[in-house]
């Protein structure tokens, strides 16, 4: 299967959504107004770690307005995303484990109501030891434990072996060792979580629109929480303004709005305000990393060893995929004969960390691509030269047993140093000023679902009459990405109409078919696929009526442009919607449907043919790749960074649609560089965050906004539908490392610790000029 | 004690009972029903509830209901034409791709449309401080910049107001 002459897919169409987005005519949850509906608000612990002694809410249920107050024991089943370790209840039950974790909620008539009764709530605390780092967290955990089955403080750990990497480091002409601390970040979507739950006491069914980018999993964990079969509820999404995975789970607006609605029988609206957003977190995993990575002397790798604690706050959300992702994330995008990690995940009185866009790979890139800078100053070559000796071609198999049918990521970086003239100026620029490349891949969809079942991970429903023309039904989550504009896109291709003529019905469990939901990159790949199956049954369909109109034989038409025409004789042609009358007046409705599932590989070690826990994790259809190179200029008076050009070229497969792959790139430069610069999440000694809003909390500006050239590198994967590969996170995993490889050209200081904020390379200039 | 104000909202006037403290925000989105009109912080550091008051860019969650009488405000839902046509940077919005989860574009719009009637040709530089206050994390601004300035170019041939 070889590129095809695509006309629908590879265009860069105005999004669908975009018309009713400008005119302020979306409607997201909060804008949302039900009959009889009422208004939830959580009450929160003021302390990190304490038990709750008690809670009185007498006071708060008798003031006027006050329809109801749920506590935690009364939906005592324990969630996560992660069912094996899962440990979050819907509000705490006896014990707060971070400040600010819900202890109850209120139900009343307006918000101001229900947050004047959140202060008449009574709840008594035994305040606990807290532990906001994670190797303190270790050390103490004979004398204070965070959760009772946790002895260690250690949500899990995993120690993965391939080959002999120790054989391999002892043969090595360089061997470097460096240690690197990432920070704590937050999503920072700009849309709050909200959830409207209308419980119907007369059917018992439960509807839940939320601002979710995970339907399913979402409905999953309503029916364990709320002890509701599945099929009593229903989750619709509407418009969601961002997700980046901080919507990725369940969370308290969901569970407090269903349960509070159960309870007062009406409609709940539970909002956050933007300190919940922080409070409740789920954001990027601080990790503390030691790096060792061994170079023949050739400068080829020969082997990598990882090891990692990351700092996961108080439960377990994400944690265990996220920690095995970054043992897994070595792998790739350089060949790596031997490997070795170490990772565990430990439990902290912070926010609870989790999925955030390009999970896992972020944290291992930033260390991997700045010691191969390094190193290749160590050989005496170009760090451009040592990565593309190293970089993985279509067809590589990992000793992790990662399967890449396709990649450009040599063309990646070619084509970023050429257009950024890299070679020209990498240590060849005057003090002060610099540039770093660094390289990066990830996955495109994933190859298990969280609750190990091997079902179809995506099924669309394409369904054709003459009333709609085209509908496309699947409850894929489109969090702001733009994900209904591309189905709508490749189910043209398919079915030979345009783009225009399809309708997505999507992000409703009721209404859509099965998609486990927006993340992991999944949904382009996983969809098209899902497409192509439907549109081929429907296509056979059409063209036997299309035969019969046209006098030709139905293997001998294709649909392309809104007609079926014989690809002999074009001029014996029918319009499409000729064909779908005729097709429906004597059938009825015409339905396809297809599904997707992955591939499915073992997680072994390929070199000792063993099983490796955990490695299975990482495995995926596809691989995007992308290669960034940034310019900076640091003021030494000031040091402060500032970036004056990014050249970025990527591999995302044939491009869908451009113009939104374009965005998807330029918005990963700028959500990455404010973790490398300046973004952070900041606890006082007792676990109270200090920086909880969007003044504090710096998130890049349009100030900020350098130079971008951005390069859609031609490739076409044939193995998938349609080309594609992704493009949403992949463009996240370089630009911390080229950031501070810039900084090292500049100023000569290799930074391991994020952010790169003004104080810390001033007091390293300071530090460097001293020891000069 | 709640009193009754009168509000001009896209030129139409609403009476609404307020409390003192009611905040702007919170009286269109909740009282008036115009939804376009997002809240991302309620503390004014994102932009997102941004509205226009006698012309000029205001964060409507930090301004109080009460103190906008007799003025002039206009929601993104007062941009459209009565004929249904978009305003030039609505519709250079939706050509240049500068919208993804759109939680933004209300308040960035109406803010590029306040730049824009200051100069219909600002440069790069003026646009990027001009929406400097409106915080947008899908899109890494680029689209945005390039879409306003292109609404400023057909502003500037069309003469549009």
């Amino acid at each position: 299967m070889g590129r095809q002459n695509h006309t629908e897919v590879g265009r860069s169409v105005p999004r669908l959504d975009a018309p009713e987005k400008v005119k302020g005519e979306a409607i997201y949850t909060d804008d949302m107004v039900l009959p009889r509906m009422v208004y939830g608000k959580i009450k929160r612990s003021p302390y990190a770690h304490a038990l709750i002694k008690s809670i009185d809410y007498s006071n708060a249920l008798a003031m006027p307005g006050v329809l109801a107050v749920i506590t935690g024991d009364e939906a005592p089943n324990k969630w996560g995303i992660v069912p094996q370790a899962a440990n979050e209840v819907a509000l705490a039950l006896d014990k707060v484990r971070f400040c600010g974790e819900g202890v109850a909620a209120v139900a009343a008539v307006d918000e101001e109501t229900a947050e004047a009764a959140l202060d008449l709530i009574e709840v008594e605390y035994e305040p606990l030891p807290v532990l906001l780092d994670p190797f303190e967290s270790m050390d103490r955990a004979g004398e204070v434990l965070i959760h009772e089955d946790a002895p260690d403080n250690i949500l899990h750990t995993g120690e993965q072996l391939f080959g002999d990497p120790d054989q391999a480091f002892a043969g090595c002409a360089y061997v470097l060792e460096r240690e690197f601390h990432t920070s704590y970040v937050n999503h920072a979507f700009l849309e709050p979580h909200s959830s409207l739950a209308s419980f119907d006491p007369q059917s018992g069914k439960l509807h839940l629109w939320s601002s979710n980018q995970v339907p399913h999993y979402l409905h999953r964990q309503l029916s364990i929480v709320l002890e509701l079969p599945m099929n009593k509820i229903r989750v619709t999404l509407p418009t969601v303004g961002g997700g980046f995975g901080g919507k990725g789970e369940a969370g308290p607006t969901d569970f407090c709005a269903a349960l509070l609605s159960r309870k007062t029988g009406r409609p709940v609206k539970v909002t956050f305000e933007r300190n919940e957003v922080f409070f409740t977190n789920k954001g990027r995993h601080p990790c503390h990393m030691k790096m060792k990575i061994g170079l023949d002397k050739d400068g080829y790798i020969q082997a990598v060893d990882f090891d990692n604690v990351l700092d996961g706050g108080a439960y377990s959300g994400w944690g265990m995929v996220v920690m095995f992702y970054t043992a897994s994330m070595i792998h790739l995008p350089y060949r790596v004969p031997n490997a070795r990690a170490r990772v565990r995940r430990v439990y902290t009185n912070k926010p609870t960390c989790g999925a955030m866009r390009g999970l896992g790979g972020v944290q291992p890139r930033f260390a991997m691509e700045c010691m191969l800078d390094e190193m290749a100053e160590m050989i005496g070559i170009s760090p451009y030269e040592l990565k593309l000796k190293n970089a993985v071609e279509s067809g590589y198999r990992s000793v992790s047993n990662l399967y890449v049918p396709h990649s450009e990521y040599k063309k990646c970086l070619q084509t970023a140093v050429e257009k950024s003239g890299y070679l020209d100026k990498h240590g060849k620029l005057p003090y002060g000023k610099g540039i770093g490349l660094a390289g990066g891949y990830y996955i495109s969809g994933t190859a298990y679902t969280l609750y190990q079942s091997y079902k179809p991970h995506t099924t669309v429903l394409i369904r054709i009459d003459t009333e709609g023309g085209v509908t496309v039904h699947c409850a894929a989550a489109d969090i702001g990405q733009g994900c209904n504009t591309v189905i709508a896109q490749m189910a043209a291709e398919a079915l030979g109409v345009h783009y225009e003529d399809v309708h997505v019905v999507s992000g409703d469990t009721e209404l859509g078919t099965f998609d486990l939901g927006s993340f992991a990159s999944r949904v382009t790949y996983g969809s098209g696929v899902a497409i192509k199956e439907a549109a081929a049954e429907i296509n056979q369909k059409l063209k036997e009526v299309a035969a019969g109109m046209t006098g030709c034989r139905a293997d001998q038409l294709v649909v392309k442009d809104r007609r079926f025409y014989s690809v002999f004789e074009p001029r014996k042609a029918v319009e499409w919607e000729k064909v779908v009358d005729v097709y429906t007046n004597s059938v009825g409705t015409l339905t396809g449907i297809g599904h997707f599932s992955p591939p499915r590989l073992k997680g072994i070690d390929l070199a000792r043919g063993e099983r490796v826990q955990g490695a299975n994790i990482g495995h995926s259809p596809t691989f995007g790749f992308s290669c960034q190179i940034w310019e900076v200029d640091v003021d030494l008076e000031t040091g402060k960074i500032r970036v004056d050009r990014v050249t970025e070229a990527g591999d995302c497969g044939q491009p869908v649609n451009p113009m939104s792959v374009e965005g998807q790139v330029e918005g990963s430069i700028l959500f990455a560089m404010g973790q490398a610069l300046f973004e952070e999440m900041k606890l006082d000694p007792e676990g109270k965050m200090i920086n909880p809003t969007l003044h504090d909390y710096k998130v890049p500006t349009a100030m900020e906004l350098p130079e971008i050239n951005a390069t859609i590198v031609d490739s076409y994967d044939p193995t998938a539908p349609f080309g594609v590969k992704e493009s949403g996170e992949g463009p996240v995993q370089p630009t911390i490392p080229a950031i501070v490889n810039a900084v090292y050209d500049a100023i000569g200081i290799r930074f391991t610790d994020l952010p790169l904020t003004p104080e810390k390379v001033l007091k390293a200039l300071k530090e460097k000029k001293a020891a000069e | 004690m709640k009193q009754l104000i009168a509000l001009n909202i896209n030129d139409n006037v609403y009476e609404v009972p307020v409390d003192p403290r009611d905040l702007l925000v919170d009286v269109i989105r909740k009282k008036v029903g115009l939804t376009g009109t997002k809240k991302g912080c309620g503390l004014g550091d994102c932009g997102a509830c941004t509205v226009l008051i006698d012309g000029s860019p205001v964060l409507s969650c930090i301004t109080l209901a009460i103190a906008c009488q007799g003025k002039k405000i206009t929601t993104i839902e007062g941009l459209v034409e009565n004929s249904g046509r978009l305003h030039p940077v609505q519709q250079s919005f939706i050509d240049h791709g500068a919208v993804q989860c759109g939680f933004c574009t209300p308040g960035m719009i109406l803010t590029a449309k306040a730049l824009l009637d200051r100069s219909s040709r600002p440069t790069l530089e003026e646009i990027k401080r001009g929406i400097s206050g409106n915080i947008c994390r899908c899109t890494g601004y680029k689209k945005i910049v390039e879409a306003i300035s292109a609404a400023g170019e057909t502003i500037s041939q069309e003469g549009v107001k």
